[in-house]
Protein backbone atom coordinates (compact mmCIF):
# COMPACT_ATOMS: atom_id res chain seq x y z
CA UNK A 1 0.00 0.00 0.00
CA UNK A 2 1.26 3.77 -0.33
CA UNK A 3 0.53 5.55 2.61
CA UNK A 4 0.20 8.81 0.90
CA UNK A 5 -2.95 7.61 -0.59
CA UNK A 6 -4.39 8.66 2.50
CA UNK A 7 -2.73 11.96 1.97
CA UNK A 8 -5.07 11.97 -1.38
CA UNK A 9 -8.23 10.76 0.21
CA UNK A 10 -7.90 12.58 3.22
CA UNK A 11 -7.36 16.53 1.57
CA UNK A 12 -9.62 19.00 1.83
CA UNK A 13 -9.42 19.41 -1.48
CA UNK A 14 -10.59 16.00 -2.90
CA UNK A 15 -13.36 16.57 -5.12
CA UNK A 16 -16.12 14.66 -3.21
CA UNK A 17 -18.00 17.35 -2.29
CA UNK A 18 -17.39 17.87 1.45
CA UNK A 19 -16.91 21.27 1.46
CA UNK A 20 -21.08 22.21 0.55
CA UNK A 21 -22.21 20.85 4.17
CA UNK A 22 -21.35 21.75 7.38
CA UNK A 23 -21.85 19.12 9.51
CA UNK A 24 -24.48 20.48 11.78
CA UNK A 25 -22.66 23.25 12.57
CA UNK A 26 -25.06 25.77 10.35
CA UNK A 27 -27.75 25.23 12.55
CA UNK A 28 -25.99 24.79 15.61
CA UNK A 29 -24.49 28.59 15.00
CA UNK A 30 -28.21 29.83 14.22
CA UNK A 31 -29.24 28.11 17.16
CA UNK A 32 -26.76 30.48 19.79
CA UNK A 33 -25.12 26.87 20.41
CA UNK A 34 -21.83 26.85 18.78
CA UNK A 35 -20.67 30.79 19.48
CA UNK A 36 -16.89 31.09 18.65
CA UNK A 37 -13.73 28.37 19.43
CA UNK A 38 -14.66 26.78 23.04
CA UNK A 39 -18.43 25.83 21.81
CA UNK A 40 -17.14 24.36 18.35
CA UNK A 41 -14.86 22.42 20.24
CA UNK A 42 -17.51 21.13 22.48
CA UNK A 43 -19.73 20.52 19.36
CA UNK A 44 -16.95 18.93 17.36
CA UNK A 45 -15.76 16.53 20.60
CA UNK A 46 -19.79 15.64 20.91
CA UNK A 47 -19.67 15.02 17.23
CA UNK A 48 -16.74 12.86 17.07
CA UNK A 49 -17.90 10.34 19.76
CA UNK A 50 -21.15 9.86 17.96
CA UNK A 51 -21.83 10.40 13.96
CA UNK A 52 -18.11 10.07 13.96
CA UNK A 53 -17.73 6.91 15.89
CA UNK A 54 -20.19 5.71 13.54
CA UNK A 55 -18.57 6.39 10.51
CA UNK A 56 -15.59 5.85 11.35
CA UNK A 57 -16.83 1.68 12.19
CA UNK A 58 -18.80 1.54 9.21
CA UNK A 59 -15.71 2.69 6.86
CA UNK A 60 -13.31 0.39 8.88
CA UNK A 61 -16.29 -2.48 8.73
CA UNK A 62 -16.33 -1.79 4.50
CA UNK A 63 -12.11 -1.99 3.98
CA UNK A 64 -12.40 -5.15 5.93
CA UNK A 65 -14.98 -6.68 3.62
CA UNK A 66 -18.49 -6.51 5.00
CA UNK A 67 -21.12 -6.38 2.44
CA UNK A 68 -21.78 -2.70 1.95
CA UNK A 69 -25.67 -3.56 1.65
CA UNK A 70 -25.89 -4.70 4.45
CA UNK A 71 -23.36 -1.95 5.80
CA UNK A 72 -26.05 0.71 3.91
CA UNK A 73 -28.76 -0.24 5.82
CA UNK A 74 -26.98 -0.45 9.38
CA UNK A 75 -26.40 3.17 8.42
CA UNK A 76 -29.64 3.94 7.77
CA UNK A 77 -31.05 2.84 11.22
CA UNK A 78 -28.11 4.64 12.96
CA UNK A 79 -29.73 8.08 10.88
CA UNK A 80 -33.32 8.39 11.79
CA UNK A 81 -33.29 12.15 10.29
CA UNK A 82 -34.12 12.01 6.58
CA UNK A 83 -32.38 15.16 5.60
CA UNK A 84 -29.28 13.28 7.10
CA UNK A 85 -29.64 10.42 5.20
CA UNK A 86 -30.41 12.53 1.70
CA UNK A 87 -26.90 14.33 2.60
CA UNK A 88 -25.03 11.18 3.97
CA UNK A 89 -26.63 9.42 0.01
CA UNK A 90 -25.43 12.49 -1.77
CA UNK A 91 -21.74 12.78 -0.08
CA UNK A 92 -21.81 9.02 -1.10
CA UNK A 93 -22.85 9.12 -4.92
CA UNK A 94 -20.07 12.56 -5.07
CA UNK A 95 -17.38 10.44 -3.38
CA UNK A 96 -18.33 6.90 -5.84
CA UNK A 97 -17.91 9.55 -8.79
CA UNK A 98 -14.59 10.73 -7.46
CA UNK A 99 -13.13 7.50 -6.04
CA UNK A 100 -13.97 5.51 -9.45
CA UNK A 101 -11.87 8.33 -11.48
CA UNK A 102 -9.09 8.23 -8.92
CA UNK A 103 -8.84 4.77 -7.85
CA UNK A 104 -10.85 2.22 -10.74
CA UNK A 105 -11.84 -0.87 -8.91
CA UNK A 106 -14.53 -3.15 -9.64
CA UNK A 107 -16.37 -3.14 -6.14
CA UNK A 108 -16.70 1.13 -6.38
CA UNK A 109 -18.29 0.02 -10.14
CA UNK A 110 -20.49 -2.92 -7.80
CA UNK A 111 -21.27 0.03 -5.53
CA UNK A 112 -22.15 2.61 -7.94
CA UNK A 113 -24.44 -0.13 -9.68
CA UNK A 114 -26.50 -1.03 -6.51
CA UNK A 115 -26.57 2.38 -4.90
CA UNK A 116 -27.50 4.89 -7.95
CA UNK A 117 -28.78 7.81 -5.28
CA UNK A 118 -25.45 6.86 -3.78
CA UNK A 119 -24.49 4.69 -0.48
CA UNK A 120 -23.94 6.23 2.97
CA UNK A 121 -20.93 8.45 2.74
CA UNK A 122 -18.59 6.25 5.21
CA UNK A 123 -19.55 3.21 3.05
CA UNK A 124 -18.19 4.79 0.25
CA UNK A 125 -15.30 5.84 1.83
CA UNK A 126 -14.15 1.86 2.99
CA UNK A 127 -14.74 0.82 -0.34
CA UNK A 128 -12.66 3.91 -1.70
CA UNK A 129 -9.48 2.67 0.78
CA UNK A 130 -9.85 -0.62 -0.20
CA UNK A 131 -9.48 0.77 -3.57
CA UNK A 132 -6.54 3.08 -2.63
CA UNK A 133 -4.77 -0.11 -0.84
CA UNK A 134 -5.61 1.63 2.30
CA UNK A 135 -6.34 -0.54 5.58
CA UNK A 136 -9.14 -0.22 7.76
CA UNK A 137 -7.27 2.26 10.42
CA UNK A 138 -6.85 4.29 7.65
CA UNK A 139 -10.32 4.77 6.32
CA UNK A 140 -11.13 5.02 10.44
CA UNK A 141 -8.95 8.07 10.81
CA UNK A 142 -10.45 9.47 7.32
CA UNK A 143 -13.78 9.26 8.73
CA UNK A 144 -13.03 10.53 12.18
CA UNK A 145 -11.30 13.34 10.63
CA UNK A 146 -14.14 14.39 8.41
CA UNK A 147 -16.43 14.49 11.03
CA UNK A 148 -14.65 16.89 13.38
CA UNK A 149 -12.85 19.17 9.91
CA UNK A 150 -15.81 19.42 8.17
CA UNK A 151 -18.04 22.09 11.03
CA UNK A 152 -14.41 23.49 11.91
CA UNK A 153 -14.07 24.98 8.21
CA UNK A 154 -17.82 25.44 8.00
CA UNK A 155 -17.63 27.80 11.21
CA UNK A 156 -15.06 29.84 9.97
CA UNK A 157 -16.94 30.74 7.33
CA UNK A 158 -20.37 31.12 9.46
CA UNK A 159 -18.99 33.03 12.22
CA UNK A 160 -15.58 34.49 10.85
CA UNK A 161 -13.70 33.05 12.72
CA UNK A 162 -9.97 33.08 13.33
CA UNK A 163 -8.96 29.70 10.95
CA UNK A 164 -6.08 29.60 13.45
CA UNK A 165 -8.80 28.84 15.98
CA UNK A 166 -10.49 26.45 14.17
CA UNK A 167 -7.08 24.32 13.52
CA UNK A 168 -6.59 24.69 17.16
CA UNK A 169 -9.80 23.31 17.68
CA UNK A 170 -8.78 20.18 15.40
CA UNK A 171 -5.21 19.77 16.98
CA UNK A 172 -7.09 19.89 20.55
CA UNK A 173 -9.02 16.67 19.69
CA UNK A 174 -6.50 14.86 17.76
CA UNK A 175 -5.75 12.12 21.03
CA UNK A 176 -9.55 11.62 21.30
CA UNK A 177 -9.29 10.70 17.11
CA UNK A 178 -6.85 8.44 17.89
CA UNK A 179 -8.87 6.92 20.40
CA UNK A 180 -12.34 6.61 18.10
CA UNK A 181 -9.76 5.61 14.96
CA UNK A 182 -8.42 2.61 17.11
CA UNK A 183 -11.76 1.94 18.84
CA UNK A 184 -13.52 1.95 15.26
CA UNK A 185 -11.23 -0.66 13.80
CA UNK A 186 -12.06 -3.08 16.73
CA UNK A 187 -15.65 -2.66 16.40
CA UNK A 188 -15.43 -3.51 12.75
CA UNK A 189 -13.48 -6.73 13.62
CA UNK A 190 -16.16 -7.29 15.58
CA UNK A 191 -18.66 -6.81 12.39
CA UNK A 192 -16.89 -9.36 10.61
CA UNK A 193 -17.62 -11.76 13.45
CA UNK A 194 -20.88 -10.55 14.19
CA UNK A 195 -22.61 -8.97 11.74
CA UNK A 196 -24.01 -5.27 11.58
CA UNK A 197 -25.62 -5.09 14.37
CA UNK A 198 -22.44 -5.01 16.28
CA UNK A 199 -21.57 -1.68 14.68
CA UNK A 200 -21.50 1.30 17.10
CA UNK A 201 -24.73 3.20 17.54
CA UNK A 202 -23.92 6.58 19.30
CA UNK A 203 -26.00 8.90 18.66
CA UNK A 204 -26.86 12.90 18.99
CA UNK A 205 -30.32 14.12 19.44
CA UNK A 206 -29.63 18.13 18.89
CA UNK A 207 -27.92 16.95 15.52
CA UNK A 208 -30.81 14.61 14.50
CA UNK A 209 -33.04 17.52 15.14
CA UNK A 210 -31.04 20.58 14.03
CA UNK A 211 -30.82 18.59 10.42
CA UNK A 212 -34.54 18.61 10.55
CA UNK A 213 -34.85 21.84 11.93
CA UNK A 214 -31.78 23.39 9.27
CA UNK A 215 -33.65 21.43 5.94
CA UNK A 216 -36.42 23.26 6.88
CA UNK A 217 -34.84 26.48 6.33
CA UNK A 218 -35.85 28.99 2.51
CA UNK A 219 -32.26 30.03 2.79
CA UNK A 220 -28.90 28.62 3.80
CA UNK A 221 -25.18 28.67 3.47
CA UNK A 222 -24.65 24.58 3.41
CA UNK A 223 -26.58 22.10 2.60
CA UNK A 224 -26.48 20.20 5.43
CA UNK B 1 -8.63 -7.40 38.97
CA UNK B 2 -7.60 -6.55 42.66
CA UNK B 3 -11.07 -5.27 43.89
CA UNK B 4 -12.64 -8.44 42.72
CA UNK B 5 -9.83 -10.90 44.59
CA UNK B 6 -10.74 -8.70 47.47
CA UNK B 7 -14.43 -8.98 47.31
CA UNK B 8 -13.68 -13.04 47.36
CA UNK B 9 -11.72 -12.76 50.13
CA UNK B 10 -14.27 -10.92 51.70
CA UNK B 11 -16.90 -13.61 52.15
CA UNK B 12 -20.28 -14.36 51.68
CA UNK B 13 -21.98 -11.41 52.69
CA UNK B 14 -20.47 -8.92 50.59
CA UNK B 15 -20.16 -11.08 47.68
CA UNK B 16 -24.23 -11.10 47.97
CA UNK B 17 -24.51 -7.47 48.37
CA UNK B 18 -21.54 -6.91 45.75
CA UNK B 19 -23.55 -9.25 43.02
CA UNK B 20 -26.59 -6.77 42.98
CA UNK B 21 -30.46 -8.08 42.48
CA UNK B 22 -31.42 -9.98 39.67
CA UNK B 23 -35.17 -9.55 38.83
CA UNK B 24 -37.30 -10.78 35.58
CA UNK B 25 -40.65 -9.86 34.38
CA UNK B 26 -42.79 -11.75 32.27
CA UNK B 27 -45.94 -10.41 29.96
CA UNK B 28 -47.19 -12.84 27.54
CA UNK B 29 -50.97 -11.50 25.75
CA UNK B 30 -52.64 -13.78 23.65
CA UNK B 31 -56.00 -13.40 21.95
CA UNK B 32 -58.62 -14.88 24.22
CA UNK B 33 -60.66 -15.48 20.54
CA UNK B 34 -63.59 -13.76 22.45
CA UNK B 35 -62.53 -10.15 21.24
CA UNK B 36 -60.46 -9.59 23.84
CA UNK B 37 -56.77 -10.43 24.88
CA UNK B 38 -55.69 -12.35 27.61
CA UNK B 39 -52.47 -12.62 29.51
CA UNK B 40 -51.80 -16.16 30.14
CA UNK B 41 -48.22 -15.26 31.81
CA UNK B 42 -48.16 -12.51 33.88
CA UNK B 43 -45.28 -12.81 36.24
CA UNK B 44 -42.75 -10.55 38.73
CA UNK B 45 -40.06 -10.56 40.84
CA UNK B 46 -38.50 -8.80 43.65
CA UNK B 47 -38.62 -5.23 42.60
CA UNK B 48 -40.39 -6.04 39.52
CA UNK B 49 -44.27 -6.44 40.29
CA UNK B 50 -47.09 -6.28 37.67
CA UNK B 51 -50.71 -5.68 38.36
CA UNK B 52 -53.37 -6.33 35.64
CA UNK B 53 -55.57 -3.29 35.49
CA UNK B 54 -58.96 -2.39 33.42
CA UNK B 55 -58.45 -2.70 30.01
CA UNK B 56 -60.99 -0.57 27.51
CA UNK B 57 -62.21 -2.73 24.76
CA UNK B 58 -59.59 -5.54 23.27
CA UNK B 59 -57.00 -4.35 24.89
CA UNK B 60 -55.39 -5.65 28.13
CA UNK B 61 -53.32 -2.91 30.45
CA UNK B 62 -50.54 -4.11 32.24
CA UNK B 63 -48.94 -1.52 35.46
CA UNK B 64 -45.51 -2.00 36.34
CA UNK B 65 -45.13 -1.11 40.06
CA UNK B 66 -41.75 -0.75 41.32
CA UNK B 67 -41.91 -2.83 44.69
CA UNK B 68 -38.50 -1.57 45.57
CA UNK B 69 -35.93 1.49 44.71
CA UNK B 70 -33.82 1.20 42.04
CA UNK B 71 -32.25 -0.38 40.04
CA UNK B 72 -29.02 0.05 42.46
CA UNK B 73 -25.32 -0.61 41.11
CA UNK B 74 -24.85 -3.90 40.31
CA UNK B 75 -28.91 -4.68 39.53
CA UNK B 76 -29.55 -6.46 36.49
CA UNK B 77 -33.62 -5.91 36.00
CA UNK B 78 -35.35 -7.54 32.76
CA UNK B 79 -38.74 -7.12 31.54
CA UNK B 80 -39.72 -9.21 28.83
CA UNK B 81 -43.35 -8.76 27.12
CA UNK B 82 -44.47 -10.72 23.85
CA UNK B 83 -47.28 -10.06 22.13
CA UNK B 84 -49.33 -13.06 19.78
CA UNK B 85 -51.13 -12.35 16.62
CA UNK B 86 -54.44 -10.08 17.33
CA UNK B 87 -53.80 -9.55 20.95
CA UNK B 88 -53.43 -5.84 22.21
CA UNK B 89 -51.31 -4.85 25.51
CA UNK B 90 -50.44 -1.44 26.89
CA UNK B 91 -48.30 -1.28 29.33
CA UNK B 92 -47.77 1.63 31.53
CA UNK B 93 -45.73 1.68 35.22
CA UNK B 94 -47.10 3.46 38.32
CA UNK B 95 -43.96 5.64 39.05
CA UNK B 96 -40.47 6.89 37.31
CA UNK B 97 -38.01 4.43 37.58
CA UNK B 98 -34.83 5.92 39.72
CA UNK B 99 -31.15 5.03 38.70
CA UNK B 100 -29.39 4.79 41.89
CA UNK B 101 -26.06 4.27 43.27
CA UNK B 102 -25.87 1.45 45.20
CA UNK B 103 -23.24 -0.75 47.55
CA UNK B 104 -21.86 -3.10 44.66
CA UNK B 105 -19.81 -1.72 42.08
CA UNK B 106 -20.04 -1.22 38.63
CA UNK B 107 -23.15 -0.70 36.62
CA UNK B 108 -26.91 -1.68 36.78
CA UNK B 109 -28.30 -3.02 33.87
CA UNK B 110 -32.11 -2.56 32.53
CA UNK B 111 -33.41 -4.69 29.85
CA UNK B 112 -36.57 -4.45 28.30
CA UNK B 113 -37.19 -6.99 25.20
CA UNK B 114 -40.39 -7.10 23.46
CA UNK B 115 -41.78 -8.92 20.55
CA UNK B 116 -45.21 -8.41 18.79
CA UNK B 117 -46.36 -10.68 16.32
CA UNK B 118 -48.00 -10.25 12.87
CA UNK B 119 -51.36 -8.38 13.52
CA UNK B 120 -50.78 -7.65 17.35
CA UNK B 121 -50.25 -4.29 18.82
CA UNK B 122 -48.35 -2.99 21.65
CA UNK B 123 -48.14 0.32 23.45
CA UNK B 124 -45.37 0.89 25.89
CA UNK B 125 -45.39 3.78 27.77
CA UNK B 126 -43.50 3.75 30.69
CA UNK B 127 -42.83 6.95 32.98
CA UNK B 128 -39.61 8.21 33.05
CA UNK B 129 -35.73 7.09 33.53
CA UNK B 130 -34.51 9.07 35.97
CA UNK B 131 -30.43 8.96 36.55
CA UNK B 132 -29.74 10.06 39.80
CA UNK B 133 -25.91 11.36 40.97
CA UNK B 134 -23.69 8.63 41.30
CA UNK B 135 -25.47 5.96 39.70
CA UNK B 136 -24.70 4.19 36.61
CA UNK B 137 -26.73 2.21 34.44
CA UNK B 138 -27.15 0.81 30.95
CA UNK B 139 -30.57 0.51 29.65
CA UNK B 140 -31.31 -1.41 26.56
CA UNK B 141 -34.71 -1.65 24.64
CA UNK B 142 -34.90 -4.08 22.04
CA UNK B 143 -38.15 -4.26 19.96
CA UNK B 144 -39.10 -7.22 17.43
CA UNK B 145 -42.15 -6.64 15.18
CA UNK B 146 -43.53 -8.49 12.48
CA UNK B 147 -44.30 -6.95 9.18
CA UNK B 148 -47.84 -5.89 10.13
CA UNK B 149 -47.17 -5.03 13.59
CA UNK B 150 -48.25 -1.86 15.34
CA UNK B 151 -46.48 -0.40 18.19
CA UNK B 152 -46.32 2.71 20.42
CA UNK B 153 -43.32 3.35 22.08
CA UNK B 154 -42.07 5.78 24.47
CA UNK B 155 -38.98 6.56 26.20
CA UNK B 156 -37.62 9.60 28.17
CA UNK B 157 -34.64 9.97 30.74
CA UNK B 158 -34.15 12.85 32.90
CA UNK B 159 -30.61 13.77 34.19
CA UNK B 160 -30.72 13.48 37.73
CA UNK B 161 -33.33 15.01 40.17
CA UNK B 162 -34.32 18.40 40.77
CA UNK B 163 -31.47 20.50 40.65
CA UNK B 164 -29.34 17.27 40.90
CA UNK B 165 -26.29 16.39 38.45
CA UNK B 166 -26.74 13.16 36.80
CA UNK B 167 -25.40 9.48 36.95
CA UNK B 168 -23.50 7.83 34.00
CA UNK B 169 -26.60 6.47 31.63
CA UNK B 170 -26.03 4.69 28.73
CA UNK B 171 -29.82 3.79 27.12
CA UNK B 172 -29.70 1.54 23.73
CA UNK B 173 -32.86 1.28 21.65
CA UNK B 174 -33.23 -1.28 18.51
CA UNK B 175 -35.99 -1.67 16.31
CA UNK B 176 -36.66 -4.35 14.10
CA UNK B 177 -39.24 -4.53 11.66
CA UNK B 178 -39.53 -7.86 9.77
CA UNK B 179 -36.77 -9.18 10.63
CA UNK B 180 -35.07 -5.65 9.59
CA UNK B 181 -33.21 -2.99 11.88
CA UNK B 182 -35.16 -0.29 11.56
CA UNK B 183 -33.45 1.86 14.30
CA UNK B 184 -29.87 1.75 16.19
CA UNK B 185 -29.34 4.31 18.71
CA UNK B 186 -27.54 4.83 21.87
CA UNK B 187 -26.88 7.82 23.81
CA UNK B 188 -24.20 8.28 26.86
CA UNK B 189 -24.18 10.43 29.07
CA UNK B 190 -23.54 11.84 32.11
CA UNK B 191 -19.68 11.47 34.45
CA UNK B 192 -17.57 8.98 32.52
CA UNK B 193 -19.22 8.82 28.99
CA UNK B 194 -17.94 10.45 25.79
CA UNK B 195 -16.92 13.82 25.93
CA UNK B 196 -19.15 16.28 24.47
CA UNK B 197 -22.17 15.02 25.44
CA UNK B 198 -23.26 17.79 27.24
CA UNK B 199 -22.03 20.00 24.43
CA UNK B 200 -23.94 21.68 21.43
CA UNK B 201 -23.94 18.73 19.09
CA UNK B 202 -25.53 16.14 21.79
CA UNK B 203 -27.55 17.58 24.37
CA UNK B 204 -26.62 21.46 24.81
CA UNK B 205 -27.32 21.38 28.85
CA UNK B 206 -30.89 19.54 28.17
CA UNK B 207 -31.65 17.69 31.40
CA UNK B 208 -34.55 15.37 29.74
CA UNK B 209 -34.43 13.73 26.38
CA UNK B 210 -36.78 11.53 25.04
CA UNK B 211 -38.12 9.30 21.97
CA UNK B 212 -41.29 8.12 20.36
CA UNK B 213 -41.61 5.01 17.92
CA UNK B 214 -44.54 4.69 15.72
CA UNK B 215 -44.84 1.34 14.17
CA UNK B 216 -47.96 1.14 11.56
CA UNK B 217 -47.79 -1.31 8.64
CA UNK B 218 -49.32 1.48 6.44
CA UNK B 219 -46.35 3.89 6.97
CA UNK B 220 -44.61 1.41 4.44
CA UNK B 221 -46.70 3.03 1.73
CA UNK B 222 -47.30 6.42 3.31
CA UNK B 223 -44.71 7.56 5.82
CA UNK B 224 -44.36 10.29 7.97
CA UNK B 225 -44.01 13.81 6.84
CA UNK B 226 -40.55 15.07 8.66
CA UNK B 227 -41.66 18.35 11.08
CA UNK B 228 -40.21 20.02 13.39
CA UNK B 229 -41.78 21.03 16.58
CA UNK B 230 -40.32 23.92 18.15
CA UNK B 231 -36.34 23.96 18.14
CA UNK B 232 -35.47 20.63 20.43
CA UNK B 233 -38.26 17.86 18.66
CA UNK B 234 -39.01 16.41 15.36
CA UNK B 235 -41.38 14.16 14.18
CA UNK B 236 -38.93 11.91 11.34
CA UNK B 237 -39.82 8.55 9.11
CA UNK B 238 -37.41 6.10 9.61
CA UNK B 239 -36.33 3.79 6.86
CA UNK B 240 -39.54 1.55 7.30
CA UNK B 241 -42.60 1.42 8.66
CA UNK B 242 -41.82 3.74 10.98
CA UNK B 243 -42.05 7.11 12.86
CA UNK B 244 -39.66 8.62 15.47
CA UNK B 245 -40.19 11.59 17.70
CA UNK B 246 -36.61 12.38 18.89
CA UNK B 247 -37.06 15.35 21.52
CA UNK B 248 -34.76 17.43 24.34
CA UNK B 249 -36.17 19.97 27.00
CA UNK B 250 -35.16 21.58 29.98
CA UNK B 251 -36.57 19.12 32.17
CA UNK B 252 -39.40 16.34 32.28
CA UNK B 253 -42.64 18.03 32.71
CA UNK B 254 -41.63 20.07 29.43
CA UNK B 255 -41.06 16.76 27.28
CA UNK B 256 -43.73 14.97 28.23
CA UNK B 257 -45.72 17.67 27.07
CA UNK B 258 -43.47 17.67 23.50
CA UNK B 259 -44.15 13.90 22.92
CA UNK B 260 -47.53 14.00 23.60
CA UNK B 261 -48.23 16.60 21.12
CA UNK B 262 -46.22 14.62 18.90
CA UNK B 263 -48.23 11.14 19.30
CA UNK B 264 -51.17 13.27 19.25
CA UNK B 265 -50.85 14.71 16.01
CA UNK B 266 -49.50 11.06 14.76
CA UNK B 267 -52.81 9.59 15.68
Amino acid sequence: MSRAALLVLADGRFPAGGHAHSGGAEAAVKAGRVTGAASLEDFCRGRLHTAGRVAAALAAAAVLGVDPVELDAAADARTPSPALRTAARKLGRQLTRAARATWPSDELDALAREFPKGAHQPVVLGLTARAAGLGAVDAAYCAAYESVSGPASATVRLLSLDPFEATGVLARLAPELDRVADRAVEDARCVVDEGADALPAASAPLLEIGAEVHAGWGVRLFAS
Amino acid sequence: MGADTARRVDGVTEAVAVAGVRATARILARDDGRGGTSLPVLEGDGPLALRRTRGSGDEARVMLVGAMSGPLGGDHFTVQAAVEAGARLRVGSAAATIALPGQAKGESRYDVRLTVADGGELHWLPEQLISARGSDLYATTRVDLGATSRLVLREEQVLGRAGEDPGRLTSRLVLRVGGRTVLDQELACGPGAPGGWDGPAVLAGHRAVGQLVVVRPEFAAEPVAARVLGEGAAVVPLAGPAALVTAVAADGLRLRRVLDEALGRLR
